[in-house]
């Protein structure tokens, strides 16, 4: 089997000029698409009867705990494609993919904590969603410190894939064991967020939303890897030519 | 000890360093009974090129082969078959120079007390033996280091500028190590900017350019 | 001279054996993680309360915490000197399997430093107002936490060899992976104490322990080899 056209779109070259033409459909795509489903959901769709108009914020929390792992499991997949084969545009893809999946990390806690306010009283509670998104915010963290602590950026790279490996490793048994913690500390009706009876009418602009972000994230990798082509081949003789 | 068909070859190795392209296509072979010298200013990737054929560095593009086969995947085989001395020294400073020998030189061949004696009566410093290696001047420590060259048996020597530190008879002790080791048909490759066996038989020179 | 190539597992003997060489003739730096763990633990009662029944509640997490802490802290120089002073590089090109040499440092590391916590903690709990009934899964959790932790942090160890500031980052980037640790081990501890059965949580920090031990070495040795390239 014949290797050469998936080498010819990891060149950076390649790389560069696709992603430029296509950045702009996911953001046009993604604006449209949370824009309707921000519509659909602060207007369209009914109050819950026991949360009443707070509820809302679940229309940006739910998308971005969900992008938030997402964003870790690509960014792992991308750093150990770029380990094995060594195929530099995974490892700066990698390297885009950690800031964004921070932010929705970042968002996920914000947005669940502004929500405990209205129904917990308290800005923060140890629930096992919120505890389960600031683990993975320090993982998020950690792995930008360690790209961020070498100076040569092919060390920086491969040894940030590692950590990325053993943190997708262990995310699954930190959810797993941050779960089993709050059922034994908590009564099981606290886990709100996850409530199995939610009325279709609430569900359809959550999917939109969903599919909003992960559109919104598929234009920020874009634009994050093209800013990141550029850094790491400033030296190179075809952005010279095109410059 | 023969090392038929031991050849050890090089193509078109490409290396950078940061943003800097220092290897550019270097290619070479080196045979049973040959000693290559690396040679050129300082800065031009004399370590680099020694690093990458260890693989200790990697490189960008090229190949390394090994008695006629790539040593991609073959590693650990090509390894068992190469001695290292770089510009470190690899000793504790807390532990004797026959500890030093017995638990690093130790990892690859199996050793007895007189394989570790007769080596460090070799490179001269037997009576050392039992003093850790703190206490050793920076002459001896390098005749410490040769002397875990030697105990590795390896066909393919790479030396990172194997005469810092010594004094004319330590110079003289090196010399004759690599020409025992290539007429014994092993093979050695050194990076040096002082004179190493420049008028010996068996030097063979690269140099590299910046 | 026929040279005879070392077994694996006798080479991963001289490494063990080596460090222990080592740490012999340097225990002042075994004995500090011990002391510390000693420390922090004294800390809890000054900090809250000296009263055995309050401090009970929260005794097998404070052992625990102050567990982890100690042992993070003696793992930040594990392979320093060994990469300064160009060991591990011959380690490298040894023709050995690098992960086994690097786990074989690893355990003796863990002898050195967690097992002494492991046998200390009875004393520390004690004084915590755990009573003697838990000692045993108190030990147990901490024998499989240490270990594994031992682990975790060999490969963080490995990453930030080179690195500036290592100490911080290497908190950083293990302290969030043992989470699940801290959580089973000290919750065992009260689940004994309570007169539940603590199987449960002992069986899965056994699972994540034999985990690592098959993929830590992978993960290691990935890592040396990264930070011996300069």
């Amino acid at each position: 089997m014949s290797w050469t056209w998936f080498h010819k779109l990891a060149s950076p070259p390649h790389a560069y000029r696709i992603l430029g033409t296509i950045a702009p459909w996911f953001g046009w795509a993604s604006l449209a698409l949370i824009l309707l489903a921000t519509w659909w959901g602060l207007v369209k769709a009914p109050a819950d009867y026991q949360q009443g108009d707070g509820f809302r914020i679940l229309y940006v929390h739910a998308p971005s705990a969900w992008m938030s792992m997402f964003t870790y499991v690509v960014m792992a997949v991308a750093a150990g494609v770029g380990l094995i084969w060594r195929i530099k545009l995974a490892h700066a893809a990698a390297a885009a993919c950690a800031p964004i999946g921070a932010s929705f990390t970042f968002l996920a806690l914000a947005t669940g904590s502004i929500w405990g306010k209205p129904m917990w009283g308290t800005w923060w509670v140890w629930d096992a969603r919120l505890t389960s998104e600031l683990l993975l915010l320090f993982l998020y963290l950690g792995y930008m410190a360690l790209r961020a602590s070498f100076d040569d950026p092919q060390r920086a790279d491969r040894a940030s894939a590692v950590l990325a490996l053993v943190g997708v490793i262990n995310v699954p048994i930190i959810h797993y064991s941050v779960e089993w913690w709050s059922t034994l500390h908590q009564p099981a009706s606290v886990t709100k967020f996850d409530k199995p009876s939610i009325d279709l009418a609430m569900l359809i602009p959550l999917f939109i939303m969903i599919v909003g972000f992960q559109l919104y994230f598929g234009w920020a990798v874009s634009r994050r890897l093209r800013g990141e082509i550029l850094r790491r081949e400033r030296n190179a003789n075809w952005l010279k030519e095109a410059a | 000890m023969a090392f038929d068909g031991a050849v050890f070859e090089a193509r078109e190795i490409n290396a950078w360093r940061g943003d800097r392209h220092i290897l550019r296509d270097v290619s070479f072979s080196v045979r049973p009974g040959e000693f290559l010298k690396v040679t050129g200013p300082n800065g031009v990737g004399k370590t680099t090129l020694l690093r990458v054929i260890c693989g200790l560095l990697p490189a960008e593009t090229g190949e390394l082969s090994w008695r006629g086969q790539s040593i991609r995947g073959r590693r650990d085989e090509f390894n068992f078959e190469l001695g290292h001395l770089g510009h470190l020294n690899s000793l504790k400073g807390d532990l004797t120079a026959r500890e030093n020998l017995k638990f690093l030189a130790g990892l690859r061949t199996t050793l007895t007390a007189e394989t570790i004696d007769s080596t460090l009566d070799r490179v001269g410093i037997l009576s050392r033996g039992d003093l850790p290696a703190r206490s050793l001047s920076a002459g001896q420590k390098r005749r410490l280091a040769l002397a875990r060259l030697l105990l590795a048996d390896a066909a393919l020597w790479i030396l990172d500028e194997p005469v810092t530190n010594l004094d004319t008879a330590g110079i003289r002790l090196v010399e004759e190590l690599i020409v025992d080791h290539v007429e014994q048909g092993g093979l050695a490759i050194a990076a040096a900017h002082q004179r190493l066996l420049d008028d010996a038989p068996c030097l063979r020179r690269l140099e590299l350019e910046p | 001279m026929s040279a005879v190539r070392t077994p694996t597992l006798a080479a991963a003997r001289l490494v063990f054996q080596r460090d222990m060489t080592l740490a012999w003739r340097r225990w002042d730096e075994v004995a500090q993680p011990l002391i510390f763990y000693v420390v922090v633990t004294t800390m809890f009662p000054l900090a809250t309360t000296p009263d055995l029944s309050a401090l009970r509640e929260i005794g097998g997490g404070v052992v625990w915490v102050a567990a982890l802490l100690a042992s993070l802290l003696a793992l930040e120089s594990l392979f320093r000197a060994d990469v300064e002073d160009g060991t591990t590089e011959q380690w490298v090109l040894s023709g050995q399997p690098l992960g086994y040499l690097l786990l074989a440092k690893v355990a003796a590391h863990w002898v050195l430093t967690g097992l002494p916590l492991v046998i200390m903690s009875p004393i520390v709990g004690t004084g915590l107002g755990l009573p003697t009934s838990v000692w045993g899964v108190l030990m147990f959790s901490l024998l499989l936490g240490t270990g594994t932790l031992s682990i975790l942090g060999g490969i963080g160890a490995a990453l930030t060899v080179g690195v500036r500031r290592g100490s911080v980052l290497l908190s950083l980037l293990v302290l969030p992976l043992a989470m699940p640790l801290l959580i089973f081990g000290s919750r065992a501890v009260t689940m004994q104490m309570d007169g539940d059965s603590p199987a449960g949580p002992l069986q899965l920090l056994a699972a994540i322990f034999f985990m690592a031990l098959s993929l830590g070495p992978l993960a290691m040795s990935a890592a040396i080899r990264i930070s011996v390239e300069n």
